[in-house]
């Protein structure tokens, strides 16, 4: 396929997945803050350090509370991962690859910016209401992509920067705790960490299951499970697994082996969440080894825009015209 | 909803007699529009308009940086046309595309019609469409214009004209192929129980015609559609097109030129393509050759196509029966190539760069249209009866700086359809353009764009000038009528 078009599929499913995951950490926030002490003061600020936009949020506002951060977060133009901004990037993208996809694909994506521009624009629903349909459409197009898109490299690639994006989000929210002024172990703040551990599990729909598996809803379980757990479909390492496994399909080249920089970067990551324990991570501390993991992921988009989406002619050699499709 | 207080106000209505009953032919529509619950039109109208926004089915406007993207406005009314009137354009477009082709390779190689004194030399050489890196060249199968969009007018005695030819990128067909599926929704049996023609197989037909003119050495050929961008204003219609032919839509950067081979930029390399439909104009084809400074085109492509290693279609050159002082000689080419009298007549013509014809126009310029020979989608006209004196004195000035670029032309009084408006039915001008293709056939699309001028009393159909569209049914046969009824006979069948 066309090296714009994959550029194009990979960063139109990187946007919708990216409004969803802000349309999660808002209302989380949102809850979290309604179940503080009274005598605790809200905290809005975390949540923009989560999405890694401070600076441009204090370019464009003073001070971070609910009325400046929702509005940065959810409908900000000026703000280039807004829900907003996110949604109509990944229209636009869309637009560009509209044969590509299938007619079912191009209407969610259509719909989910139609809604949330209208929204925007003095738009009557509640602010939840709001978020559950961001989230819902982005349900929306991921299962059009999955049911009427061909299973092949479109589908891949759109698949990949699904995960990809989906991976980094996780482990930014899982960050928020290292943000969030708390009080430490007093009594009184053990219950109010176990809010927040748990407000965390559920940005990710994570905590129905996470009770199935650990029951008590404990730091450092929770930690492993966002991390390392093998089947839950929002964890890092779930999310970079199945991401590898597409990169393959799409080169053919064997699963456990590389043939270009994304293939290797991506499979080192894979396996060294597999054999990472949690209890080491945390020893080692959490937000360090999420920054790195953060810069790992950076690495895997930069490879594979080097391996995918920008191939240049190297000059002096013929083009490779034996392929067929 | 009534038809009741519906008036054609002396004009020719598509529809409705001059005595205000519905034209025989066509009562099966009139009478289930006229059954229909009151609001319930209005409803479906709006419903059809949403859906067109849903499933993204817009147009950017030139000129316009809010970057928002509209709708081409859409009425349901449909415009009909009867099966004899429709195998009598058939005829006349498919003489006049065969014409136009034996014409442009003409120009391209001997040139025998200038020698023959037929039309002047100068017409042609200076034509804008005219490219002379096409002199010498054979194009697959010896087809130039492959997809030809010509616009057909209808004046108040029901005659039919050729208003222009349009041989470079006409664009539009989408737009029919979606007013179909749009009314196809909305009046299901009124389609059925009139036998209306399908237009579904347009791109299917298109698609054959891009395998056919592939280059010799294609074994299976590579098609790619060409498109400026997202932001080009028919840029649904390129995206649409590549889907519905199943074929790569690409931009210039995703292509670059080796070895006189064309190829297309893949996550697993480079890929040869043999056949371009490109909905780009020539000036921007290829940096190389025309403007360096096309960022839309490939540089290199022009030598390729010379070497046969890529087919374009249309073919570059095309452009020079494109030209509006060419289209004024087109009776002559269709005499000259074929030795038949045209069988859909012109507008009639008046030629700027004529002294005599000139001075006509600019003695009458309050009765004529006044035409640009080179632009398209009704820019720089002016519509004698519509004008202010500030606007004829421009032109005047205009014509007499440059002749050659300016025709005159009658204006007609053009026919109107019922037309949504403000909730009651109105009428308004239209046109309609149908689509031909030429592969190793002539295939005449059975239907067309009908453009419909929105404002009252407008005579600009033109989607940049506040123009809609509408669906075009052509039946299948001739109706069946009950006792008592006559049909009117189109005036040339």
């Amino acid at each position: 396929m066309l090296s714009r078009v994959a550029e194009s599929i990979y960063w139109m499913s990187r946007y919708v997945e990216r409004a969803e995951n802000v349309a999660r950490f808002v209302e989380v926030n949102e809850h979290l803050m309604l179940d503080l002490p009274p005598e605790m003061p809200p905290q809005w600020g975390p949540l923009v350090e989560i999405t890694g936009d401070m600076a441009a949020f204090h370019r464009l506002y003073s001070t971070a509370d609910q009325q400046s951060v929702c509005g940065f977060l959810t409908f900000d133009p000026n703000n280039p991962n807004s829900i907003l901004s996110a949604l109509r990037a990944a229209r636009e993208n869309a637009r560009s690859v509209r044969p590509s996809l299938s007619s079912e694909v191009w209407a969610e994506v259509n719909r989910a910016y139609l809604y949330a521009k209208g929204q925007s624009a003095g738009g009557t629903e509640s602010l939840y209401d709001f978020l559950r349909a961001v989230i819902r459409s982005s349900h929306g197009v991921e299962g059009a992509t999955n049911a009427t898109l061909s299973h092949s490299e479109e589908w891949h690639f759109s698949r990949i920067g699904r995960l990809l994006e989906r991976a980094d989000k996780t482990a930014r929210i899982l960050d928020i705790r290292y943000f969030t002024l708390l009080p430490g172990r007093e009594p009184v703040g053990r219950s109010v960490d176990d809010l927040h551990w748990t407000a965390v599990l559920q940005s990710v729909s994570a905590l129905e299951m996470y009770r199935h598996r650990h029951g008590m809803v404990r730091p450092e379980a929770t930690a492993e499970f966002l991390l390392l757990n093998r089947h839950f479909p929002r964890s890092v390492r779930n999310c970079l697994k199945r991401a590898d496994e597409s990169l393959h399909a799409i080169t053919g080249t064997p699963e456990g082996s590389f043939r270009n920089p994304a293939e290797r970067r991506l499979g080192r990551l894979v396996a060294e969440l597999a054999y990472t324990a949690i209890g080491e991570v945390i020893e080692d501390g959490l937000h360090e080894f999420l920054d790195e993991l953060q810069v790992k992921l950076n690495g895997v988009g930069e490879a594979l825009h080097q391996s995918f989406f920008a191939p240049r002619f190297t000059s002096g050699r013929r083009p490779d015209t034996t392929l067929e499709e | 909803m009534t038809f009741a207080n519906y008036d054609t106000g002396g004009f020719y209505d598509e529809l409705f007699l001059a005595d205000g009953s519905p034209r025989p032919e066509f009562h099966q529509l009139v009478d289930r529009i006229t059954s229909l619950p009151a609001g319930d039109f209005a409803r479906r109208q709006r419903a059809a308009e949403r859906n067109l926004v849903h499933t993204g089915i817009t147009f950017n406007v030139y000129g316009d940086d809010s970057g928002e993207e509209r709708i081409l406005p859409f009425d349901l009314v449909p415009r009909l046309v009867t099966s004899e009137e429709w195998r009598w354009i058939e005829r006349g477009l498919e003489q006049r595309i065969r014409a136009l082709n034996l014409f442009i390779d003409d120009i391209y190689h001997d040139q025998k019609i200038l020698r023959d004194r037929v039309i002047p030399g100068d017409v042609v050489r200076s034509s804008q469409g005219f490219r002379e890196e096409c002199m010498g060249l054979n194009p697959p199968l010896g087809v130039w214009s492959h997809i030809t969009g010509t616009d057909l007018v209808r004046d108040s005695d029901g005659q039919i004209y050729v208003l222009e030819d349009n041989l470079r990128v006409p664009s539009g067909v989408s737009y029919v192929l979606q007013n179909r599926a749009v009314l196809k929704r909305t009046f299901p049996n009124v389609l059925r129980g009139l036998g209306v023609r399908g237009v579904n197989g347009y791109p299917g037909r298109l698609r054959a015609i891009l395998d056919d003119v592939a280059p010799p050495d294609a074994r299976r050929a590579k098609l790619a559609v060409l498109t400026p961008g997202r932001y080009n204003s028919a840029y649904f219609e390129h995206s649409f097109l590549a889907h519905q032919m199943g074929v790569e839509l690409v931009e210039g950067s995703d292509l670059a030129v080796e070895d006189d081979q064309v190829f297309m930029r893949t996550t697993a390399g480079l890929r040869r393509v043999h056949t371009i439909y490109r909905r780009i104009d020539d000036d921007y084809l290829d940096p190389r050759v025309s403007r360096p400074d096309s960022l839309l085109g490939i540089p290199g492509v022009m030598e390729a196509y010379r070497r046969n290693r890529v087919t374009l279609v249309n073919a570059p050159g095309t452009g020079v029966a494109d030209d509006k002082v060419v289209y004024a000689y087109v009776p002559k080419i269709i005499k000259y190539y074929l030795g038949e009298d045209a069988v859909i007549p012109n507008v009639p013509t008046y030629m700027c760069w004529d002294d005599r014809q000139r001075d006509h126009v600019l003695e009458n310029l309050k009765d004529l249209v006044v035409k640009p020979a080179n632009e398209s989608g009704g820019y720089g006209m002016l519509i004698g009866p519509h004008s202010t004196a500030a606007d004829r004195e421009e032109f005047r000035r205009r014509i007499r700086e440059n002749g050659r670029n300016y025709i005159g032309q009658t204006t007609l009084s053009l026919s109107r359809v019922p037309t949504m408006v403000d909730g009651r039915f109105e009428g308004r001008h239209v046109d309609l353009r149908p689509f031909i293709l030429y592969g190793r056939d002539v295939f005449v699309l059975p239907g067309g764009l009908t453009r419909v001028a929105l404002r009252k009393g407008s005579l600009v159909v033109n989607s940049s000038q506040g123009g809609g569209s509408k669906d075009t049914w052509v039946l299948a046969q001739p109706p069946k009528l009950t006792d008592g009824q006559t049909l009117q006979r189109c005036p040339d069948c």
